[in-house]
């Protein structure tokens, strides 16, 4: 399995990192989906297990969501899942999840569980660092590396502190506000990436609101690690729910060209 | 955060990093202004003036024949707005106020809080926003226009079940993305740190009044409080004042939709688990999998899966106790309470009367009861009707 160290390292460009919701819109055209990336060009995969609620996410994905969760998805097959997605081929894979489902599951079977499926790091989307000793010690115990979220109203102070807590890489919120494509990237990427170089060498990702080869392109060259795009792919999925092999075309050329801007 | 946000090991602020400077910043400032006397005396003020209180505490004899104690009844029916919602805008509105915030958000449910919102929008001059399920939009349709006539902008939201919780996820959402010049006025006594605690802190004063009443009035504290819990604000409001008063007993009703074996409820105590859902560890009604459940309950004002956590709490340590009512007693007790008083109570509130009709018998003759009549019930009159129409 190859490890988000030698991938950043090996890369002598910004890695791409597409989002997906596992079993969106079912599960076998979700992995149809997941593949189509993978040989478009995707670095790393992130991945989400659809929860009810997700107030981080914005509408696109938290229909998304709901679609996975009518088709039967479930965190144990979420995890099946990924274990399918990493036989195919040994690709980092950083999991997205809401802290009730990890907390019924179980903590520290969650992440052992995950681990041994390949995946690589955590985020828990509804967990600051403030209480983040409660899946620190478990997931570091697993073997798992652990991302956290930088915002642009993240003090110095505090974006000290969650470095400290971050291996993997640092998950950074591009703009104020929740997922979802929007049309003028904000001006605040290239300051939040230099300020976070300054305090800390783990890989910088950007995430939120990048929704075009050109955006992505612009976030690379403010000195990203790693271009994190969710909405704009689950929107593709949405957009041909009534022709599968239509979404698995798009999504990949649009992988490709995002990979070609990169 | 300067406090942990817990009661015993529930509550806390499980939210995503971009909310965390927000709630930082509601902390200091009510850290800043709880206790400082012109915020206190320009709320004691309004809290008199413009909402109308003391509210009264009101023996309600013929009910009382009818179930056999002694019923008083803490009027927060009679508060501006029609419920004991405005207590806490008042207090959060204030607070907005004295932090420089030009708008106000907030969640609705059975539109009681947005309706308050509005109002103490219009009274400080702040753009308002409530966030509003389409299907409380609709079956609550006149306090969305009593919202709109007060200058808000009702934001009707499709997700989930169209109930509290999809407007709790929306205006979260909203929130994020404006939290430098917005300020959100959560309704209930849950979500996040610090809400429970300032929700609770500016809705005691039904307790401390309706303690003070009954010894004035009774001669002695009650020996039961009853209240009604959706989230647990009007509840908490009126518990806090006796949880040192062992003697008395506190119980909080819950929903029972169409009854338990159901599942249509959202009997959170009595039926759920502990779990996580917008920033609070405490009960939730939830799947095998942390999956959150659509809930349903007569009343919009209580359906809702998740409750404040200090209630989990003093359910946890067995200070309070909570049951629940189903929909046809909530009915039974809403036709008693205007038959016999010819007070109309809002559906929530006729929780906690459904409960005390259910101890006929079993509460001594002498026994005192206070109960909550967190708000009246004409936003409720054409439901009833529609259950059970007049002949």
């Amino acid at each position: 399995m190859s490890t988000y160290k030698e991938t950043f390292r090996r890369l002598d460009r910004a890695a791409l990192i597409p989002f997906f919701v596992i079993g969106d819109p079912d599960e076998s055209r979700s992995f149809e989906l997941v593949k189509a990336a993978i040989d478009a060009g995707a670095d790393v995969l992130e991945m989400g297990i659809p929860f009810s609620d997700p107030i981080a996410d914005g509408p696109t994905i938290q229909k998304a969501d709901l679609r996975a969760l009518a088709a039967g998805m479930t965190p144990s097959k979420a995890l099946a899942f990924i274990h399918r997605v990493t036989d195919y081929r040994p690709i980092p894979i950083g999991l997205l999840v809401y802290y009730n489902l990890v907390w019924q599951y179980g903590v520290e079977r969650f992440f052992k569980d995950f681990k041994a499926v390949g995946g690589s790091s955590v985020l828990v989307a509804d967990l600051s660092i403030d209480d983040a000793d409660e899946v620190i010690a478990p997931a570091r115990a697993a073997g798992l590396e652990t991302v956290f979220m930088v915002t642009p109203n993240t003090g110095s102070d505090r974006m000290r502190r969650i470095a400290e807590r971050t291996t993997g890489f640092i998950y950074t919120v591009s703009t104020l506000g929740v997922t979802g494509a929007r049309n003028r990237l904000s001006d605040t990427v290239k300051p939040l990436v230099a300020r976070l170089k300054e305090v800390t060498g783990v890989p910088v990702c950007v995430g939120f609101g990048i929704s075009s080869p050109e955006q992505a392109a612009e976030v690379a060259t403010a000195g990203a690690d790693g271009v994190i795009i969710g909405s704009r792919i689950v929107q593709i999925v949405e957009d041909h729910l009534n022709e599968p092999d239509r979404a698995v075309e798009e999504v990949a050329r649009f992988i490709r060209q995002v990979r070609e801007a990169l | 955060m300067r406090h942990n946000g817990r009661f015993g090991t529930f509550g806390g602020f499980y939210v995503p990093e971009v909310l965390i400077g927000a709630l930082e910043e509601i902390e200091q400032a009510f850290d800043r202004w709880r206790d400082d006397s012109q915020f206190c005396q320009e709320l004691e003020a309004l809290s008199r003036h413009y909402a109308g209180r003391p509210t009264p505490l009101y023996y309600a004899r013929r009910f009382s024949d009818q179930v056999g104690c002694r019923v008083y009844l803490k009027r927060e029916d009679l508060l501006h707005g029609g419920a004991h919602k405005v207590n806490n805008t008042l207090g959060q509105g204030l607070l907005a106020k004295y932090m420089g915030k030009t708008r106000l958000i907030a969640e609705t449910g059975a539109g009681q809080h947005g309706l308050a919102t509005a109002m103490i929008g219009a009274l400080f001059g702040m753009e308002t926003k409530i966030f509003m399920g389409t299907t409380d939009v609709a079956r609550q349709n006149v306090n969305v226009h009593k919202m709109r006539l007060c200058g808000a902008e009702v934001i009707p939201v499709e997700g989930g079940t169209g109930t509290l919780k999809d407007a709790i996820n929306d205006a979260l959402r909203y929130w994020t993305a404006h939290v430098e010049d917005t300020f959100y006025l959560f309704g209930t006594a849950g979500g996040p740190h610090p809400y429970p605690m300032i929700v609770r802190h500016f809705q005691t004063p039904i307790g401390h009044e309706a303690r003070q009443q009954c010894i004035d009035q009774v001669g002695r504290l009650p020996d039961v409080v009853a209240a009604c819990v959706g989230g647990g604000s009007n509840a908490i409001g009126i518990f806090s004042a006796f949880l040192d008063d062992a003697e008395v007993r506190l119980v909080g009703v819950e929903g029972g939709g169409r009854g338990l074996e159901s599942g249509q409820h959202c009997a959170t105590l009595v039926a759920g688990s502990v779990g996580i859902l917008h920033g609070a560890q405490t009960y939730v009604l939830q799947d095998a999998h942390g999956q959150i459940r659509e809930t349903e309950s007569i009343s919009a004002g209580l359906d809702y899966p998740g409750v404040g956590p200090e209630h989990a709490h003093l359910k946890e340590t067995g200070r309070a106790e909570y049951v629940c009512a189903d929909d046809e007693s909530v009915l039974d007790a809403f036709a008693l309470l205007i038959r016999t008083e010819g007070i109309i109570p809002a559906l929530e509130s006729s929780h906690a009367l459904a409960w005390l009709m259910q101890q006929k018998g079993q509460l001594p003759p002498d026994a005192v009861v206070v109960v909550n009549l967190s708000g009246r019930g004409d936003k409720d009159v054409g439901i009833v009707e529609s259950h059970r129409p007049l002949q």
